[in-house]
This record gives C-alpha cells, sequence and structure tokens, in this order.
C-alpha cells in the first residue's frame, strides 16, 4: 500500500458535516444493495482485501433453511441425513427457537453469498462486509484454502457428485447408494489427507477420467489380491515383519476406495466423491476461529469506515453495532448459555487486538509481540489471515491483554483424580500455558482421534487392523463399534481396531466378531 | 467497481430440501408408523385428520463418528473466570460425567436430547396410516375394464339407426341438394317463361308463315318438360340422411359409496358401538384417500333395519332382539335404487357383537351370496366381542369361502385391537 493513500480511521479523516447517506431507511431494494456494495467494495480496496468477484443471491426463508441443511451448498446428492437437518432446521425455525443464519457464503469463484430477504438494509450491508468482502478475502487467501480447494470447481464438482450419485441410485436401487453413503460419512472425518496436497478436482476431468479409472483401478485391486497364498517358505505370520500397508495411512476412505476387494467399481467412486467434499470441508474445519474472526472484524471495519465517510446514518450504525455485539457475545462459563468458546468472539478479540498491537502498542506488547507491535497494521492482519490455522493462530497471536478480557482460565479434568484443577489462568504465570492450551484446543488431529491403517491380513482372511494412539489416555467414545460396523461394510472382511498406548494394547474393537478366545 | 453481480433467487424452487426431507421419513418408517399407530389409538375421532408430531429416539438417527470417549486426561480452556487461581481445585459432580468439556448441547431440562422431534402433515400422516395397505380390488376399476361409458357427441354420419336422425340437418342437406340440381332447370324456365310472355304480348304478326304459334307451342313443350324434370328431383333422398354420432367414452368409477352396517340392538354397548365407529372411520379416510367422492350409507338393526343419519347411527339407543337380514335387505334396497353398481364401488362394512336369532343366519348367508357379494367391491364384517363366535360367524365363515376376494371378516375383543384388525382385513393382497 502507499503512503499517498487516504489512511482510512485515522481521526479526522472525514467530518461529519459533509454526511451524504447511501440511504435513510430501512427497507432494501436491489439499487440500494447495490449502492451499498459497491461503496464497501470502496472501502475494503483502502484496505487492500482482495476477493474473488461476488455473486450475491437474494433468497427467501425458506431457501435459507434448504441452503442450512446441505452444508450450505447450492447443489449436493441426495441423503436422508441432510433430510434430518432439514426437519431440525425448519422446526426450531418455525417455532422461533433459533432464528436463521444472516448469510451463507460459499468458498467458490466466483464466491456466492446469500441474503435473507427478511434482513433490514443495514443487516444487508452487514452481510455484504462479512461474507462477499470478509470471508471472500479469507477464502482467497489462507494458505489452506489456497492449497486444499479449488474455489473454481467445486460447484462443477457438486453437480457432477449429484448425477453421480442420482445415476447409481436408478441402476443400484435407492437402499445400496443410501448404505455406501452412510458408511462412507461414518469415516468421512478420517477421509482426508492431511499433511499430502490433494490433487485439485475438476468435474469434466473427473467424468473423463471415470471410464479409465474404473478398469485401472480394478486392475489394481486385483493384482494386490491375485497371490495365491505360499506358505512354504519362512511366512510364519507372526515372526512375519512386513506389513500392508507398509506404512500407516491417515485416510482410511482413501486406502478403502483403493484396496478393499470386493467393492463395486460405483462403490469406490461413490467414496471418491465423498473423500473430496471432506477435503473441500478440511480447511474450514481447520480455521472456523480465524475465518468468522477476520470475517467479524472486518464487518467491524469496513461499517465504520463507511460512518466516518458520512454513508451510512447514525440509526443505521445502531442497528449494525446491536447485531455486532450480539454476534460477539461470549457467554461466561456458568451461564445456563454457555456452549464452549464463541469463535466470532475469539478471532475478532484477536484481529482487533492485533491492529491495537501494531497502532499503539503497550510494553507488555512489546514483549510479547516484537515483531509486530508498531507496523502496519493492514499488513500484519494480512499476514496473519494469510499464512495459518486456528491452530498456530492462537499460538501466535493470542494477546495477554484478549486472555484478560476473556477472562480464561484452563481446568484440568483427569479420571485418576477426584477433583478438576484450574491449571492457568489470565495472569502472568499462566499466559503462555493457557496460550498452548487453548490452541491444542484447535487442533483437529487433537480432537478427533488418531486413526490409522496399520495392517491388512493379504495373505491371511484379508482382515483390516486400523490402530487407534489415545492421547493423554483418552479412550474412543461409545460409537466406536458403529462405526466400525460401517468399515466393515466397506471393506467386506473383518475389521479390527486396537487402540494402542505407548506399545500396549489397552482396548480392541471388532467388527463382526468379538476375538476368539485366546487361552 | 462491477466486481458483483446480484441476482434474485427468491422465485427459485424452494422445495430443494424436499427429496432429502422424503428420503428421511423413508429410512424411519418403521419408527414413524408406530408412532402414527400410537396416535390413532390415542386421538378422538373427529381429531384425526392433522398431522402428527412424531418423536425418534436420538440414539438410532445419529450418526456415528470416531470421537473421543469420557476419561483420561484432559484439559479445556473457557471464558469467564471470576474467582479461580491457579491450582484451585473443584469437585466433580455426581456421576463423574466430565463437565468441563465445553461442548454439546444441553437441554432446558439439563437432560441430553435423547428425542428427535419432528412433524409430519396430514397427508404424510395418513400416507403412513395406510402405508402397505390397500382394498382388495381396489385397484381402480381400470379403463378398459369399466362397464360404464359416457356418449359424447362426435360430429354427424350418414349412416346410423333411424332414432339417431337429425331432422334438421338431413332437411337442411335435402335442401341443399334440390337447389344443386334443380338450380339450373328452374333458371332456364324462367328464361323460356320470360321468352314466351314476350311473344303472346307481342303484336300478332300477320304473316301466318312467322306466326308465334309454333314457337309459343315449342316454349311450352321445353317448358313442361323442364318442368316434369325438376319435378322429378326427390324432396328427400336417402343420401340427405344425416345421423348424430356418439363415442362410447369410458367413465372412470371415482366415486364410491360405503355402507355401515350396525347392530343396535340392546346387546351392543357404547363400547361396542365406539369400538365399530373407529373402525368404519378407518374405512372412509382410506377410501377418501382413493375416490373423489364417497357417499356413507348408514343401515342400523336390531329386528328391522333403518337408513339413518350419522349421529343417531353411533349415538341414540335402541332395544330389542336382532335380524341381521333386515339390514342386509335393506341395503340391496338401496343399492338397487340408487347405486349402481356400473356407477359405484360399493363397499359395505358391518359391525355386530355376533348376535343374531337363529333361523336368521342362513338367510343372511343366501342374502350375501346371491344378491349383495356380486355388486359390491369388498364386503368386511367385525365381530365385537371377547367371547366365543356365534352362529352368523359360522354362517359367514361359509360365505367366505366362496368369495375369498371380496369378503372378510375378523373379531376385535378390545378396541386396540382394530387397527391390526384393520390391516389384516385390508392386507395389499400380492399382486
Amino acid at each position: 500500500m502507499s503512503d499517498a493513500i487516504d489512511r482510512p480511521n485515522a481521526p479526522g479523516s472525514d467530518s461529519p458535516a459533509t454526511r451524504k447517506p447511501v440511504s435513510t431507511g430501512s427497507e432494501w431494494t436491489f439499487e440500494l444493495i447495490r449502492q451499498y456494495d459497491e461503496e464497501i467494495a470502496k472501502c475494503a480496496a483502502e484496505f487492500g482485501l482482495d476477493t474473488y468477484p461476488n455473486q450475491v443471491e437474494v433468497i427467501s426463508a425458506e431457501q435459507m433453511m434448504d441452503a442450512y441443511s446441505s452444508v450450505g451448498m447450492p447443489v449436493g446428492y441426495n441423503h436422508w441425513s441432510f433430510g434430518k437437518q432439514f426437519l431440525s432446521t425448519s422446526k426450531g425455525y418455525q417455532r422461533g427457537q433459533m432464528g436463521l443464519a444472516y448469510e451463507i457464503v460459499i468458498n467458490s469463484n466466483p464466491c456466492i453469498a446469500y441474503l435473507m430477504e427478511e434482513n433490514t438494509l443495514p443487516m444487508q450491508a452487514l452481510v455484504i462486509a462479512h461474507a462477499c468482502y470478509g470471508h471472500n478475502s479469507f477464502f482467497k487467501g489462507n494458505y489452506l484454502f489456497r492449497t486444499w480447494t479449488d474455489a473454481s470447481a467445486i460447484i462443477d464438482y457438486l453437480v457432477f457428485a449429484r448425477h453421480y450419485v442420482s445415476e447409481c441410485e436408478e441402476r443400484h436401487g435407492v437402499d445400496a447408494v443410501e448404505q455406501i453413503l452412510d458408511s462412507c460419512h461414518a469415516l468421512m472425518n478420517h477421509g482426508v489427507d492431511r499433511y499430502k496436497r490433494p490433487a485439485p478436482i475438476s468435474a469434466a476431468k473427473e467424468v473423463l477420467r471415470q471410464a479409465e479409472r474404473e478398469e485401472y483401478l480394478q486392475r489394481r485391486v486385483n493384482d494386490l489380491w491375485r497371490t495365491i497364498p505360499k506358505m512354504d517358505e519362512d511366512e510364519d505370520p507372526i515372526t512375519r515383519k512386513k506389513r500392508y500397508p507398509e506404512e500407516p495411512q491417515e485416510n482410511l476412505l482413501y486406502f478403502i476406495e483403493k484396496n478393499a476387494p470386493l467393492l463395486e467399481t460405483w462403490q469406490r467412486e461413490i467414496i471418491r466423491i465423498v473423500r473430496k467434499l471432506a477435503q473441500y470441508f478440511y480447511p474450514q474445519r481447520q480455521t472456523q476461529v480465524m475465518n468468522e474472526g477476520w470475517a467479524t472484524f472486518w464487518h467491524y471495519t469496513l461499517l465504520n469506515r463507511m460512518y466516518e465517510k458520512g454513508l451510512v446514518t447514525d440509526g443505521f450504525m445502531l442497528e449494525f453495532l446491536q447485531s455486532h455485539t450480539a454476534v460477539v457475545y461470549q457467554p461466561p462459563f456458568n451461564s445456563p448459555w454457555y456452549s464452549g468458546i464463541n469463535p466470532y468472539t475469539l478471532g475478532f478479540s484477536i484481529f482487533t487486538d492485533l491492529r491495537r498491537i501494531c497502532e499503539a502498542p503497550t510494553d507488555e506488547d512489546r514483549e510479547w509481540f516484537p515483531d509486530i507491535a508498531g507496523t502496519d497494521w493492514v499488513k500484519t492482519l494480512h499476514f496473519a489471515m494469510a499464512n495459518f490455522k486456528d491452530e498456530s493462530f492462537i499460538q501466535q497471536f493470542l494477546s495477554p491483554k484478549v486472555m484478560r478480557d476473556l477472562k480464561l482460565f484452563a481446568v484440568e479434568d483427569d479420571d485418576q483424580e477426584d477433583s478438576y484443577k484450574v491449571t492457568a489462568i489470565h495472569d502472568e504465570p499462566g499466559y503462555r500455558e493457557l496460550r498452548e492450551k487453548l490452541a491444542r484446543q484447535y487442533n483437529l488431529s487433537h480432537r478427533e482421534p488418531n486413526i490409522q491403517v496399520w495392517n491388512v491380513d493379504v495373505r491371511g482372511d484379508r482382515s483390516l487392523m486400523l490402530r487407534h494412539v489415545p492421547v493423554n489416555r483418552v479412550p474412543l467414545g461409545k460409537d466406536t463399534e458403529e462405526v466400525l460396523r460401517h468399515a466393515h461394510r466397506l471393506w467386506g472382511f473383518d475389521v479390527h481396531l486396537e487402540s494402542v498406548d505407548e506399545g500396549t494394547v489397552v482396548d480392541e474393537y471388532h467388527c463382526p466378531h468379538p476375538p476368539p478366545l485366546t487361552s | 467497481m462491477g466486481m458483483t453481480h446480484i441476482v434474485d433467487r427468491r422465485l427459485n424452487g424452494k422445495n430443494k430440501s424436499a427429496v432429502n426431507r422424503e428420503r428421511f421419513l423413508r429410512r424411519y418408517r418403521h419408527h414413524i408408523k408406530k408412532a402414527v399407530s400410537d396416535a390413532v389409538h390415542r386421538r378422538s375421532i373427529t381429531d384425526i385428520e392433522r398431522g402428527e408430531s412424531i418423536s425418534i429416539p436420538s440414539r438410532d438417527i445419529d450418526e456415528p463418528v470416531f470421537h473421543h470417549g469420557q476419561g483420561g486426561h484432559r484439559e479445556i480452556v473457557h471464558p469467564g473466570n471470576q474467582e479461580f487461581v491457579t491450582g484451585d481445585r473443584l469437585p466433580k459432580p455426581e456421576g463423574g460425567e466430565g463437565q468441563g468439556q465445553g461442548q454439546g448441547q444441553a437441554s432446558p431440562d439439563g437432560e441430553g436430547m435423547d428425542e428427535f422431534a419432528f412433524q409430519i402433515t396430514q397427508e404424510e400422516f395418513l400416507n403412513f396410516l395406510f402405508d402397505d395397505l390397500e382394498l382388495p380390488n381396489l385397484v381402480r376399476k381400470k379403463l378398459k375394464d369399466t362397464e360404464a361409458f359416457n356418449y359424447v357427441r362426435s360430429g354427424f354420419s350418414t349412416q346410423g339407426v333411424p332414432a339417431k336422425l337429425d331432422v334438421v340437418r338431413s332437411l337442411r342437406g335435402a335442401h341443399a341438394r334440390r337447389l344443386g340440381l334443380g338450380g339450373a332447370r328452374k333458371k332456364k324456365i324462367r328464361e323460356l317463361e320470360a321468352q314466351l310472355a314476350e311473344l303472346k304480348s307481342a303484336t300478332a304478326d300477320l304473316d301466318a308463315a312467322f306466326s308465334h304459334e309454333d314457337q309459343v307451342k315449342a316454349l311450352e313443350d321445353e317448358i313442361a318438360r323442364l318442368k316434369a324434370n325438376v319435378k322429378r328431383i326427390p324432396f328427400i333422398d336417402e343420401i340427405d340422411l344425416r345421423y348424430r354420432q356418439h363415442l362410447k367414452q369410458p367413465k372412470p368409477a371415482t366415486s364410491a359409496v360405503m355402507f355401515c352396517l350396525m347392530d343396535v340392538s340392546g346387546s351392543m354397548t357404547q363400547m361396542h358401538k365406539d369400538t365399530a365407529k373407529r373402525f368404519f372411520i378407518l374405512l372412509y379416510l382410506f377410501l377418501k384417500k382413493n375416490y373423489k367422492k364417497i357417499d356413507v350409507v348408514f343401515i342400523r338393526h336390531h329386528t328391522s333395519a333403518k337408513e339413518v343419519d350419522e349421529e343417531e347411527f353411533f349415538y341414540s339407543r335402541e332395544t330389542g332382539g336382532t335380524i341381521v337380514s333386515s339390514a342386509l335387505k335393506l341395503m340391496h334396497k338401496i343399492i338397487e335404487s340408487r347405486y349402481s353398481p356400473a356407477e359405484w364401488n360399493i363397499y359395505a362394512a358391518q359391525a355386530s357383537d355376533g348376535d343374531n336369532w337363529n333361523d336368521d343366519s342362513p338367510v343372511c348367508g343366501k342374502l350375501l351370496t346371491d344378491s349383495i357379494l356380486p355388486l359390491v367391491q369388498y364386503y368386511a364384517y367385525v365381530e365385537i366381542t371377547p367371547q366365543d363366535h356365534q352362529m352368523l360367524w359360522y354362517e359367514y365363515e361359509r360365505v367366505q369361502e366362496q368369495f375369498p376376494g371380496s369378503f372378510a371378516q375378523q373379531q376385535i375383543a378390545e378396541p386396540s385391537e382394530i387397527y391390526p384388525v384393520f390391516r389384516r382385513l385390508f392386507e395389499r393382497k400380492a399382486a
């Protein structure tokens, strides 16, 4: 950014005397939405927000419920679980228990944002600033999204997936497809590559490659299983050290897609579709705090900038601030409304404080953030947005002031102790520990159990062995047997799961049989 | 900036989730059917036409994923600290459930949400109620099998029976033909007559050689010949005749009449009647789903039968003996006078406690087999009694052997048995 740019939000950059609001009423029209969007876009450009083109779609509440229940996607394959989501959404909405999201935004190019027709004009402006410039620039700028998702291809891919699934339903029956999808969904969270960059998705290529892949896949699978057991050599299964796969595999769905002996080609394709979608959503799950925090920070900053420029009225600002306050409200731990840390609050607080640290650093800030304190805040915030995910973002940028403001404290729950223990609070000795603990809380691989493909008994009963590595002795939940049944449905042969903590098996699960009694 | 494209999608379809919703209902149809079946018992009768709230245990619809269980060692960061300092110990709540998880929604009553509740519409309610269940022979009378026809006019034809002769149309045709055949000649006649008149009026030429006599004679002959010609054109000819043409169009039978027959003799208590009523209502609702128009005829009987309105049917009290055949005779009479089987699908449901005057039961059996069952789609008999069967039941068993497809009987001892019995009676016959 050059110095010639009128530095926004600098005191006295405009005097309220020059106020020429875009509108004064609260009813929106398409023309007004266009005008507001233009003005917001100008403000966003002042701050150097780089976005995909926007597509703003005005929809009704019913349509919002539809969008809501299909994970926000404009198209998707049919599945009962989306119907379940729809039923609970519409029930909640009809009873007035729950408001609908003001907006849904889709990581695509152009970036699609839904505005609800019920919203007032200030709400529409808020949503445009939040979604079309906040989230949008995050999608375009954050490294996870840049590396892992292809915004220009997702819609086409969804259309492809929908067609493919409905074709399968026609050919193989709704029930058969539903079963496969159920099982895939059960393993969806373990159907992503966490470290390897996936190939970009493309609907056109999918269709083209499908035929080739069909043949190729089947051949590969056959190769693996063709071996007729040769036990003549020194092939004692106990002493044999070589496992298949040689290295543990984290992507269960990928492994099953490529190696399950009995699956038909269409079933492999469906696994692939679910896997690809899981991969597409993976960055979102890792950046919730950052993404919402970033979007909230920018709707706040952009609309305040509009106010400085005299483009919106006091009444507009009051309504906007009321919504904004509701969004970033954090109920304390002992409130009946408490359900964990509000990602909007946490993200917004960190970004806001980051700006403060740049613009008006204290001694504490200089000590904690020597590289950042006093630097250009726009550049610093963009850097923070682009290069981190929730875990590392918190680890890097959660300041003592934010911890104090939110009054954070850490509680230890150990099943070997009779009481909870407060291990750190928002004080000088606690800051670093607290920050580390909170960061870990947002580490997805910490939130979800670590389960990998350990071995396949290629020469024996073809059983699949999964291995769970518990962290801090936390066992698997009660769904485990059920998920294993799904894994068994896909794999086609026995599936075993062992929890191995530091070399000893602490727990095992088997599908379909309980283990044979060994004496 | 022009980068933003604003689209109004409000008119696009809003039922995108309909398929997914339907998939959900389909998947949990067993749960829903059970809930619906319970609701039928519970609800008051007039209340049967609305949706229903269904709840399914959450554990049945949960989508399982691998997740962490209770136990082990974990630390959670919470906001809103007030008085805690590092090292404080807090007692664990009873039951040992880790409260510090900070995730998972608690319901207002403090218990986990273990029911997933949602609404189904009245239509869905009825669909589930009647799912898998179809009246025998119900397959709506196929168009080709229809015995009733509508005749619709479809122009005119040159052939037909005298009864369908269209006089106006035929005479109009005759007139046209007469004009067509005679017109030229009549014109000629008029010309000749004009010439004749001219000749006659002209002063007689003295020259006998040029006498007009010959010419007049010739003209008069010609005129006479032509007139005779014209006269031979028939006033009406066979080719003039036009008959109204009708096409036979099959008339789909979309009306049904339902006969409710009930014994109201002294032995039938209000409880019996209520049970019968529920049965009739189920039948009515079921027919309503399948036919556009339904007439309901209520016949109650003790020793004699009477056609009554609904109110009287269910709620007025009578005493006396029982002669079932009186009701069957009345029903047959009503069918003959008002409900031609060609136009109506006839259903009948008879409810009784099984009492009958013994000599009457064979009469009933004969009436049914000879005159009623050939006319009706279906005849259902429910015997509402916890006791042993009586004469009528055994008589009806013989009827059932003869008409297995259109006659059925069942015994209901308890109101709670109505729905299962109803289902058994109308179970979808394997096609």
